[in-house]
């Protein structure tokens, strides 16, 4: 079922007023309402959402508290080995059971009530189900089977674990496609350490970071620090490539940078008068920005954007895994699961802890991020049925990009959003 | 005055040239403050607490510090503001033949332009100094900040 514009609310309606989403209505990123059916129909609809690693519960028993959307989500490892994942929400009266945000246990306890839950999520104990003394308790009738922890399906890819809410995804390879089942094997290709973790709020919509990711474009742009050291260029070797649908972006880069010791090399005139592309600052110690290749291909910038709020990043030897949690239509997380691998030595171990400087909420790479989102987020409140442009590598259907200079893969997520949304792009012009 | 007690005054004086410097955007001259040998490093709770080598940002050279304020004045964009750093109490260690060690907790508010401040970061400074000549130099710094979830972006030093 599919409608003309999207509802929000008090009574409003959203246009994507062009049928390849190169209009995106502004009200959708500030609209409670449509956050909520996001909720629904996105993070709990026919997707696959990245959950945790499996590097990260090793042993029977071992947990971490994630989340799907805004739901919170236990993941665990039972006895058996194998892994699940189930909504932190006790069926008696709706508390988060599980409290630590990792750890291991035999059974998931609420502190309310002291209902247990098994690690596959079953309802075990209930203290005073049959009361005391034949008073009180539970009816006879109550079925612990009916009540416990309502679960996901879960899949694992390489170590990689996913989470569904609804029966009708399909298996995890055919959502991913092969180039994303590629680009997840890519990175999972042999046993992980995991490094750390790193977390980021940002007070804007989890939108306009998702398009953040699918908009290479401005990689060259707004992140000055690989322009000014000469780390990476717009017009440079490049591109994005998406699945069928569109809706994952791989935005890729192949470019060795500059050493200190290199000459300096001339203006670029693609930046015009921007002041930007001189080229001429170099780092003191620009050791961290070397890249040992450790992959087959030449891929130093790989960054894998999963339908709807995950990523894999490849930035040169700094490897991690992002989570989008949202927590309102103008709040999200980006919590950051870095890794090596286990048979990395000191210095290569070394190297990614330093190269990290690049990445998250501090890199010298990626900070811009959470300041565009946020200038977006504010910029756009009045005018809900204003639109944002997509044009950038030119309209109609979505194509993978052989450049830089584009964000072609914006648009493919805006096509995917719509489909599960339920409305039509341009229907309504 | 005893030379402990001249030490001791002289770490406290350094806590308060730290906070002032950066709160006045003096941050060459924060730099300056550091060791040649020296490590800066930003941590969360959460990854030292599960023994978790991942920083927020990690300099273990004062080149790698003097490149990170190179690029926040030459490249970075970030949220324009204003920081405010009120730093407890200072306990320090002053043992001979032993590195001095300080900590102390603090609280970092950032102002936007117009004036709206919010807590940006709380945490504890965990310090090594060592006397050089007449000066007074920080070898190692580990920010432990409890606020994790790193509120827009870190670009300015804590």
């Amino acid at each position: 079922m599919t409608a003309a514009v999207l509802a929000g609310q008090g009574g409003a309606a959203y246009v994507f007023p062009e049928a390849d989403c190169s209009r995106i209505p502004y009200g959708v990123y500030r609209d409670a309402e449509v956050y909520a059916l996001e909720q629904q129909r996105l993070f709990r609809g026919p997707v696959w959402n990245y959950l945790a690693l499996e590097a990260e519960i090793p042993n029977p028993g071992d947990f971490r508290v994630v989340a799907v959307g805004d739901t919170p989500v236990i993941v665990d490892r039972a006895k058996d080995g194998s892994v699940h994942a189930m909504v932190n929400r006790c069926a008696h009266r709706g508390s988060i059971v599980q409290r630590a945000l990792h750890g291991n246990c035999k059974v998931h306890t609420c502190c309310y009530h002291q209902w247990s839950f098994d690690l596959t999520g079953r309802l075990v104990g209930v203290p005073f189900q049959k009361g005391l003394n034949g008073a009180g308790g539970l009816p006879p009738e109550f079925d612990k089977a009916c009540h416990g922890l309502e679960a996901l399906r879960v899949a694992s890819l390489n170590g990689m674990i996913f989470g569904t809410f609804s029966d009708e995804t399909e298996p995890l390879e055919d959502f991913l496609g092969p180039l994303f089942t590629q680009q997840v094997e890519r990175l999972f290709a042999k046993p992980i350490r995991i490094l750390g973790y790193q977390r980021q709020r940002i007070f804007g919509n989890w939108k306009l970071y998702t398009d953040n990711l699918r908009d290479p474009n401005h990689g060259g742009l707004l992140h000055m620090f690989q322009i000014t050291f000469g780390i990476a260029r717009l017009n440079g070797k490049g591109g994005a490539r998406m699945d069928a649908q569109g809706k994952h972006n791989l935005s890729w880069a192949a470019q060795g940078g500059r050493t200190a010791d290199e000459a300096e090399p001339p203006k670029d005139a693609s930046y015009g008068d921007t002041g930007r592309g001189d080229m001429k600052i170099k780092l003191r110690d620009p050791s961290m920005l070397r890249y040992f290749k450790e992959f087959p291909d030449d891929l130093t910038l790989a960054i894998s954007s999963l339908f709807p709020g995950a990523a894999l990043q490849q930035i040169g030897n700094t490897l991690a895994v992002r989570q989008i949690r949202t927590c309102s239509a103008d709040e999200f997380e980006i919590v950051s699961t870095y890794f090596g691998y286990q048979d990395d030595d000191e210095a290569m171990m070394r190297h990614r802890l330093r190269k990290a400087n690049l990445a998250g909420p501090a890199g010298l790479v990626s900070m811009e991020d959470g300041e565009a989102v946020e200038l977006v987020h504010r910029a756009i409140i009045g005018d809900a049925d204003r639109h944002s442009v997509v044009e950038f590598g030119g309209r109609g259907p979505i194509k993978d990009q052989e450049n830089l200079i584009s964000d072609v893969p914006m648009r493919g997520f805006w096509m995917h959003y719509c489909r599960l949304m339920g409305v039509t792009p341009g229907m309504a012009a | 005055m005893s030379v402990a007690a001249d030490l001791w005054m002289r770490v406290h004086d350094l806590f308060e040239t730290y906070g002032r410097l950066l709160d006045e955007d003096q941050l060459e001259a924060w730099v300056e403050l550091f060791a040649e040998d020296c490590r800066y490093e930003i941590v969360s709770r959460e990854n030292r607490d599960q023994q978790l080598p991942l920083s927020l940002m990690l300099c273990d050279n004062k080149d790698m510090l003097r490149d990170r304020i190179y690029s926040l004045r030459e490249a970075n964009i970030f949220n324009i503001h204003s920081d405010c750093h009120v730093i407890g109490l200072v306990r320090a260690t002053l043992a001979p033949h032993a590195p001095i060690t300080a900590t102390a907790a603090y609280s970092l508010f950032q102002s936007t332009q117009e004036g709206v401040s919010r807590l940006f970061s709380v945490g504890r400074y965990f310090m090594e100094l060592a006397v050089e000549g007449a000066d007074l130099h920080i070898t190692r710094q580990i920010v432990v900040v409890d606020t994790g979830a790193i509120p827009t972006l870190l670009a300015t030093p804590i």
